[in-house]
Parts: structure tokens; C-alpha cells; sequence
């Protein structure tokens, strides 16, 4: 029994921590425009995919995962000076509706560069399981963990100690007051979308193994990472991840111990059992506008 | 009050050509024209079909315009209200016996409630939260839809009874064009006669400015809810009918991706124009059905012709034209 919980706890905290860095990438831009990116699950995709391709084409992993992480970081550059920048003074709908169209053309182009089918990267350092405590947990799980814990303290390193990510905070604070003390807000939403694209690349890279990648592998585990920054509190970065681990045990479990069968529901549930009873999320601001 | 006076002692026949030369009046003769006169040039009944379609897909779309529109708020999760509607009606008449004109209302009924549930919470609070309510309502109805087979038949759906009424089953592609387009019809003219009423100026004014709309007391949150619930309602109608049309229902009708589809249509059209919604309804139906050849640019067409709307029309297709035109004119 003990070990039974174990092992779904340690499939619960794999998928969580992914969660957690695609929730970060929905935060970061919440913070920057108000919008939410409806795209930020093509991130996953793109970098998963073209990790895929690129060990396929005989490149080392260690240079892959990288060139796959940086080629998503461009296509989310690209996304925000072609589509975001042009609406930049349009309302919250209006970059909502273009960044789920962005996230259908990305789907779309996706179908095309690559196929329909399933494809699978080789697990960073084998497949053997290790056995923790009479759990079975595959290496992978733990490389999943180790990057995401590594991408969050870069990323707080970023936001505490360098200047452009103290701009990116006081921007998220007040847009006005920042552009009043010279911050120039269009370059915060445009590193924005760089810094969200990342980190949902490397989410990509990193469940490659487990999970498998295909060209609308994106959806589920975009939205997801939308209720698990919903949970934490839109825009709280440390919401963000505690909203992912804590989501990711919640399906472990749920599939454990409920129904496997409507695991994938556990997500959503969430987001109207938080939109119900506490809007601001677990981390997120306190009040919460009322009408 | 002068003006109300003198309306009411104008001769009936006068008011009528009054209504008719209006832009409400007008573009609902219009479009009772089109629909009366589209058999003409209707070849077969694959264009009958299509025709059908198109007219559905505008009524679920003549709703979620009113929501988008005018209360300023986007719905991810209409398609799971036109499943429900579709499918409530399909197991209350085919598995539960009940005769389709009354599981059609009680189904719709239904899904009016559960929009009401969901939207009075959210609507309460400030900001974009309907689309995130919304979003996960639509993905929980169409995994339940998916997962309770015993019920809805599972992902492989489950056939629908053809609509009866009086003894007379409905059925043919000729039939069902009337259907559809009556129906069409009677969307329209509600939606006309909301934004006229006092619920669309109270609308006009929320996306005014809310603030102000409040301090001369417009309860924005009711009339927000108002709309939605009508919008839902509106869709599990369009649903309930194009299940007995088509005689079967799957899960597919729910997916994240047909409601994403459909707010494409209104946003392609025309937000806050009834007309535009319709004719978004109409070129985006159609063209995938004309261009089956493009089937595997399909999502790439939409979400570059979604992303092109938003950024060089954002008002949309109808009304940036009417804008031309009327321009041009002067």
C-alpha cells in the first residue's frame, strides 16, 4: 500500500513539474499584457518535436536539447513582433482570440513540418527503473525534476538579482509607473513571450521520454498548465509552481485511487473549483476585483 | 416623450416601411429574402446540406456574438453547450422514450440551468474569467460525454430519433432547409430585439464604460449572466436540431476545437454585429466543405485567418466593410 502511494506520487510530481514550468510561462506573460497565451502549449510541442528531430538527424542530446529550447524561444519572439506587437493597444480579448489563433497556426504548421504521428525521444540516460523505497521510478522522472528545479532558480535568479528582470516585475506591478522610471514595456513582453517559450520548450525536451510527442501534444498539456497557474494564482510565480506539483499529484492520485479514466477532468475541475471559491488562487493577490 | 407620442400615431402602414428601410428591419428582410430565395440556385442536396449547415452553425454564432459583443466576454466552451443540447435530446427521445418536442426544450432548458450555475460566479468577478470557466466546463463535458459509453455510446456517439411533430417525422435535406432557416430567422429577430431593448443599451453602456454604466445603476453582472445563459441556450438549440437532423452525435461536437471554431466564425464576421455573425458563420462553414482539397492546411488557414482578423480588422469583416461603404458613399 505504502508503495503503491509512492508510486503515484512520484508519477504525480514528474507530470507536476512540467506543469509547474508551463504555468510559469503562462504567469510571465499574464504579468507582461494581462493576456493569457493560448499558445503557450505549442511551446511544449515545438520543442519536444524538434528535439525529436534533431537527435533523429544524428546530433549529440546534449547539443539538441539546447538548439530544441532556442528554436522555440525564436518561434516565441517571432510570434509576439508578428502578432502581439501589431494589437499591442488592443483589449484582453483581442490578444487572447490572436493567441489562440497563434496557437492553431502553430498546430497547423507543425502537421506540416513534421507528420500526424507519435513520435519518442530517447530517455536521457537509459531506461532501466530504479527501485526508491519500493517504487519504480524511471531516470527520466528524475532528470524531469532536476531541470525544472533548475530552471526555477534560474529563473528567480533572473527576477531577484538582474536588472531587465526586476524591470519585468515592476512592470507586472504597475505598466504605467514602470514606463514613468524609464522601463520600456515593449521590450518586456517581447522578452516575455522568449523567456515563456523556453521554459515551455524544455518541459518539451523533458517529458519527451516519458510521454511522447506529437504535433498536437501541445493542447492538453497547455491547458493544463493553465489550470495549474490558475490553482497557484495567475500571475505568482511561486503559485505557479506549487500549482503544478500540487496538480500533478492530484491526477497521480486521482488516477491511482479514483478513475483513470477521467484524469485528464482532474485539471479542470480545478479551474472551476478555483474560479468558484477563491479566484485570487493560492498565491495570487489577496483581493480579488469584484463587480 | 414627444418622440414616443409620435410614433405611436403614425399609420401602420408608414411604420412599416419605416421598420422595413431601419437597419434592424431592413437586414432581417434581407435575409428572409436570401434564405427564401437560396433553393433556386441550390443544386443538389449536398448544397442543401451545406446550406443547413451554415444556417445551424449561425444560430449557435448569432448567441455567442450577443456575448462576445456586447457583454464583452468570451465563451471557450459553447461547443459543450451544443453537445449537451444535442445530445440531452437524443437520450431523453431515443433511450428514454419521451416524444422529441418535449426532450428537445427540457434538454435545452437544461443546458440554460447549468450555464446559469457556472455564470453566476464567474461573471461576478472582474476580468476575462468566463473564458477560463468556460474552457474547463466544455473539456469536462466532452470527457464525460466521451467516458460515460453506457449513456452517450462513447467516443463512437450514438444515433439520434428524427425530429417528429403531430405524428410527422422530419426528414430530407428540403425539410430540414425550412427548419433551419426559420430557425435562423427567429435567432436573428431575438437578437435584434435584445440589443434594442433595455438590456442591450444597459449592454452599450457596460462596454462604454462599466464603471459609469454602474454609477447610474446598471447591475452588470445580471445582464452579463442574461446574455450568456441566452447564448448557451441558443446553442444547445442549434445542437439538439442538427443532431436530429443529422441522426447521430458524437463527442467530437464538444471538443475544445469546434468551440474554438465557432468563436472564430463571430470574431471573423463581426464582433457586436448580428449579420456579421451569420456571414462569418456562412464563409467558414462553407469553405472547408468546398475546400476539401486544403484539408491538411485547414488549422493553419484558420489560425492565420483568425490572427489576420484580429490584427488588421478587429472589428471585423462586416463592419469594417459597412464602414467602407458607408464612406465611399459620402
Amino acid at each position: 500500500m505504502g508503495s503503491q502511494w509512492l508510486q503515484y506520487v512520484a508519477s504525480g510530481l514528474t507530470a507536476g513539474a512540467i506543469y509547474a514550468l508551463v504555468a510559469l510561462g503562462f504567469s510571465i506573460i499574464y504579468n507582461a499584457s494581462q493576456a493569457i497565451n493560448f499558445a503557450q502549449g505549442e511551446f511544449v510541442m515545438i520543442g519536444g518535436m524538434t528535439a525529436v528531430t534533431l537527435v533523429g538527424a544524428g546530433t549529440p542530446l546534449a547539443v539538441a536539447v539546447p538548439l530544441a529550447v532556442l528554436a522555440a524561444v525564436a518561434v516565441g519572439l517571432l510570434l509576439e513582433k508578428v502578432a502581439i506587437e501589431p494589437a499591442r493597444k488592443a483589449d484582453t480579448v483581442t490578444l487572447i482570440i490572436i493567441t489562440i489563433g497563434a496557437s492553431l497556426l502553430l498546430r497547423g504548421l507543425a502537421q506540416l513540418v513534421w507528420d500526424k504521428r507519435v513520435h519518442s525521444l530517447p530517455a536521457f540516460s537509459g531506461d532501466r527503473p530504479l527501485q526508491l523505497m519500493g517504487a519504480t521510478v524511471l531516470p527520466q522522472s528524475l532528470w524531469v525534476l532536476v531541470g525544472a528545479a533548475l530552471a526555477v532558480a534560474g529563473l528567480s535568479w533572473f527576477f531577484g538579482r538582474t536588472l531587465f528582470g526586476k524591470a519585468m516585475l515592476a512592470t507586472s506591478y504597475n505598466p504605467l509607473a514602470a514606463r514613468l522610471v524609464g522601463i520600456n514595456t515593449r521590450t518586456v513582453l517581447f522578452v516575455s513571450f522568449g523567456l515563456a517559450a523556453g521554459l515551455g520548450a524544455l518541459g518539451g525536451v523533458l517529458i519527451a521520454p516519458i510521454a511522447f510527442t506529437s504535433y498536437d501534444s501541445g493542447i492538453m498539456l497547455g491547458l493544463k498548465g493553465f489550470a495549474a497557474a490558475m490553482l497557484g494564482g495567475l500571475g505568482s510565480f511561486g503559485g505557479a509552481v506549487l500549482g503544478g506539483l500540487l496538480l500533478g499529484l492530484a491526477e497521480g492520485l486521482g488516477a491511482g485511487f479514483v478513475s483513470s479514466a477521467y484524469k485528464d477532468a482532474i485539471a479542470f475541475v480545478i479551474i472551476l473549483a478555483v474560479l468558484f471559491f477563491m479566484p485570487g488562487g493560492l498565491l495570487g493577490a489577496r483581493r480579488s476585483d469584484r463587480v | 416623450m414627444a418622440h414616443v407620442e409620435a410614433t405611436v400615431s403614425r399609420p401602420a402602414g408608414l411604420r412599416l416601411r419605416q421598420w422595413a428601410a431601419s437597419p434592424r428591419g431592413g437586414g432581417l428582410l434581407a435575409l428572409a429574402v436570401v434564405i427564401a430565395l437560396l433553393p433556386l440556385v441550390l443544386g443538389n442536396n449536398y448544397f442543401y446540406e451545406i446550406a443547413i449547415l451554415v444556417a445551424l452553425n449561425a444560430i449557435v454564432c448569432v448567441g455567442l456574438n450577443l456575448l462576445i459583443g456586447y457583454a464583452g466576454q468570451i465563451s471557450l466552451g459553447h461547443a459543450g453547450f451544443f453537445a449537451l443540447g444535442g445530445y440531452g435530446s437524443a437520450i431523453l427521445s431515443g433511450s428514454h422514450g419521451w416524444p422529441t418536442w418535449l426532450a428537445m426544450p427540457s434538454s435545452c432548458a437544461a443546458v440554460g440551468v447549468l450555464a446559469f450555475v457556472v455564470g453566476r460566479p464567474t461573471l461576478r468577478l472582474k476580468g476575462h474569467y468566463l473564458a477560463m470557466a468556460t474552457l474547463g466546463l466544455g473539456i469536462i463535458i466532452s470527457i464525460v460525454l466521451s467516458t460515460e459509453d453506457r449513456i452517450t455510446g462513447g467516443p463512437d456517439g450514438m444515433p439520434v430519433p428524427p425530429l417528429a411533430l403531430f405524428g410527422w417525422s422530419l426528414r430530407g435535406e428540403h425539410t430540414w432547409y425550412w427548419i433551419a432557416g426559420a430557425g435562423l430567422l427567429l435567432a436573428v429577430w431575438l437578437a435584434l430585439n435584445l440589443i434594442e431593448s433595455p438590456v442591450g443599451r444597459a449592454l452599450r453602456a457596460l462596454h462604454g464604460s462599466e464603471i459609469a454604466a454602474e454609477t447610474v445603476g446598471i447591475a452588470s453582472a445580471r445582464y452579463k449572466l442574461k446574455v450568456f445563459v441566452l447564448s448557451a441556450v441558443f446553442a444547445a438549440v442549434a445542437g439538439a436540431l442538427t443532431a436530429h437532423y443529422a441522426g447521430f452525435i458524437t463527442p467530437s461536437k464538444a471538443s475544445f476545437m469546434h468551440s474554438v471554431e465557432l468563436v472564430i466564425m463571430v470574431v471573423f464576421g463581426g464582433m457586436a454585429s448580428v449579420f456579421g455573425a451569420v456571414v462569418g458563420a456562412a464563409i467558414l462553414t462553407t469553405l472547408p466543405q468546398l475546400l476539401t482539397v486544403l484539408k491538411d492546411y485547414e488549422m493553419m488557414v484558420f489560425g492565420a485567418v483568425l490572427i489576420a482578423t484580429m490584427v488588421f480588422f478587429p472589428q471585423g469583416v462586416v463592419p469594417t466593410l459597412g464602414r467602407w461603404l458607408r464612406r465611399g458613399s459620402r
